[in-house]
Order: C-alpha cells, then sequence, then structure tokens
C-alpha cells in the first residue's frame, strides 16, 4: 500500500521534470539490458558447463534388493567425494559422486562385498577417500595418544590417592 | 616441590594453538594424488568418443611405447586452456591418448575443431569407470604410461607451458 503510494508520487514528480525524463527514458532501456544480458551469461553458462550427459544409471536408482541397496548406503556414507571433499559420495550431486554411487551399487548387485570395494577405492586414492577409521601406519598415534594420555592421568590419581589416604 | 611443571599444559596448550594457527594460514592442498604410481593400468575398454579417432583399450596402452593418457572433457574449462599446450607437447613427438569423461560425441567433436586435435585415439568413459580405477580424481588430469601399461606420473590440473619439457622428460624416462 504505502509502496504503491510512494512510487505514484514519485512517477508524477518526476515525470513533470524534462532532466528526469530524458534520463529514466535512457536509464530504463539501459537496466533492462544490462539485466538481461547478465542472465543469458549468467545462468545458460554454468549449465551448458556442467552437466551434458544424464546421471550414471545406478547415481540416484536405488538397488531392488533392500539388503543390497542397504549395504550399498552404509558404503556410501562413509566414502569421501573425491570433488567435493568434505561430503559423502551418499551426500554429494556432484556428477562424479553420481558416479561413485553407480560403482558401489553395481558392484554390490554383482555380489561384491562393501569392504573389497572400499578396499578397491583406499588401493586407487589412499586411505583418504575414505571416512572409516582404520589403524594404519600413519594414523596410530591417533589411537596411541588418547590410551597413553588415560594411562599417565590414572596414575596420577591413583598416586595422589594413595598420598591422601 | 617444583611447581615448573605446571606450565607444561599451558605450553603445550599454546604450542597447539600455534600449530592450528599456523595451518590455518596455509593454502589447502585439494589434490588427491592417485596412489596407482607404479602399478599397471587395470583391464578396460572404451568405445570411441569421436567419429575421426578409434577408442581406446588396455592393449593400446601396452604397445611398447610411453605415452600420455590425458583425462579430459569438452565441458572442462582448464581443457581448453591447456589444449595448445598438448598441441606443443604432441609435435614434440608425444604419443598423447585421450578419455572423454561424461562426453558427448557432438560436444567432443566441436571442442577439437575449435582447439585442436593432440590425441591419437579417443575413448569414451561416460561412467567415470576408467578414471576410478586409475586413481584420477578431476578434469584434466594426465598420467604418464609406460611401453608396459605402468602407470609412472600422474600430473594433476591443466598442462601449462611450464610443464611441457617435465612431461616429455617423464617419456622419455618412461621409454628408457
Amino acid at each position: 500500500m504505502n509502496g504503491q503510494a510512494y512510487t505514484t508520487s514519485r512517477h508524477s514528480r518526476e515525470s513533470g521534470n524534462p532532466v528526469w525524463r530524458i534520463a529514466r527514458s535512457l536509464w530504463i532501456p539501459a537496466f533492462a539490458g544490462m539485466t538481461m544480458l547478465a542472465i543469458m551469461i549468467l545462468v545458460p553458462e554454468p549449465l551448458s558447463a556442467q552437466q551434458s550427459l544424464p546421471p550414471a544409471p545406478l547415481a540416484y536408482e536405488q538397488l531392488e534388493d533392500p539388503a543390497q541397496e542397504q549395504a550399498a548406503q552404509e558404503l556410501m556414507e562413509t566414502l569421501r567425494c573425491l570433488k567435493c571433499q568434505s561430503q559423502s559420495i551418499a551426500d554429494s550431486d556432484a556428477p562424479m559422486a553420481g558416479d561413485m554411487r553407480h560403482q558401489v551399487r553395481s558392484r554390490i548387485a554383482a555380489g561384491e562385498d562393501p569392504e573389497a570395494i572400499r578396499a578397491w577405492l583406499v588401493e586407487r586414492y589412499g586411505d583418504y577417500v575414505s571416512y572409516a577409521p582404520s589403524v594404519s601406519e600413519t594414523t596410530w598415534p591417533l589411537f596411541a595418544v588418547p590410551l597413553l594420555l588415560m594411562l599417565v592421568a590414572g596414575a596420577l590419581i591413583w598416586r595422589r590417592l594413595r598420598k591422601s589416604a | 616441590m617444583n611447581k615448573a611443571w605446571l606450565w607444561i599444559p599451558l605450553g603445550l596448550f599454546f604450542g597447539f594453538a600455534g600449530l592450528a594457527a599456523y595451518q590455518l594460514t596455509q593454502p589447502k592442498d585439494e589434490f588427491i594424488a592417485s596412489t596407482m604410481i607404479g602399478k599397471p593400468v587395470p583391464e578396460f575398454d572404451l568405445p570411441p568418443a569421436h567419429a575421426d579417432r578409434p577408442g581406446l583399450t588396455i592393449s593400446d596402452l601396452k604397445d611398447g611405447k610411453p605415452k600420455l593418457l590425458n583425462i579430459w572433457a569438452s565441458w572442462c574449462l582448464p581443457c581448453i586452456a591447456e589444449a595448445e599446450h598438448l598441441d606443443r607437447l604432441k609435435r614434440e613427438g608425444a604419443d598423447i591418448v585421450g578419455v572423454a569423461i561424461r562426453d558427448r560425441p557432438e560436444d567432443v567433436a566441436r571442442f577439437l575443431a575449435q582447439h585442436g586435435n593432440p590425441y591419437s585415439k579417443i575413448g569414451k568413459d561416460d561412467l567415470s569407470n576408467l578414471q576410478l580405477s586409475i586413481g584420477s580424481s578431476g578434469v584434466p588430469e594426465t598420467f604418464v604410461v609406460n611401453g608396459d601399461g605402468i602407470i609412472v606420473y600422474q600430473h594433476i590440473g591443466d598442462v601449462r607451458a611450464e610443464h611441457v619439457p617435465m612431461l616429455l622428460e617423464k617419456l622419455a624416462e618412461a621409454g628408457g
């Protein structure tokens, strides 16, 4: 209501002033043209640059066997998307994540063990591709240090309790 | 009793905070290197991605001649930037085979007409099967494969002018 009234009054004031009329007659088409140009540049470019093929058959299609789909889902949630590194392939809409889901589902449908599929990917991309924690040459301190700290804390408490007793 | 050791946890805390602060200022390494270096390219058989060039199979990579295996796509912008450098590699005698990721033949044809075709063979990898099997995580990537089909080097990202001599050297090493 207020907005409507404001534009009407401004419109009548502006249209009375010849300078405003010329300015408006130039700016409105220019602005409209720029906007159209911006839309033309911004919109179709990313669309055409992104995906030209439909997603992989099993990227968004669940397996018919619920047990197999469950196994696939559990595996996909613990595999890292390589293009969008903070997401699992189950979470990501990146085309490559779709291809990885297709890979996982088609292998599970063919009877492959989920951990064998994980091992296949780890062989190619290293531990990085898997979110499942594993003790390895580089990760053992992550498991050892908390254990060590707990032992030290336990020893300190034990000594203190014995002294105070 | 000596109280000096009470400062150790505080020291450790500042040490940790300092390390975290330092790491935050470092650029993030977004490249995931393939762990297939030194291993053979697995079996594959890709249909042609372009009418003028044959497709690509594992036997092509085992013909005794080292090759550059270029993972690319017509929808990939850095691939346009690297096209001229691939052309130069080809002029310098490199045999470059291409793998087009998630691409249509008409888009491949348009790209090659516009930016040149340095490839002797181009396979069509619609489901990223070959890409996943050699540990490649994006486009473009360029692998040096020796005459026995063993991956000897991976270059991540577009090939720039400064990479050309290095890749030629890797090819020469792979051939020797």
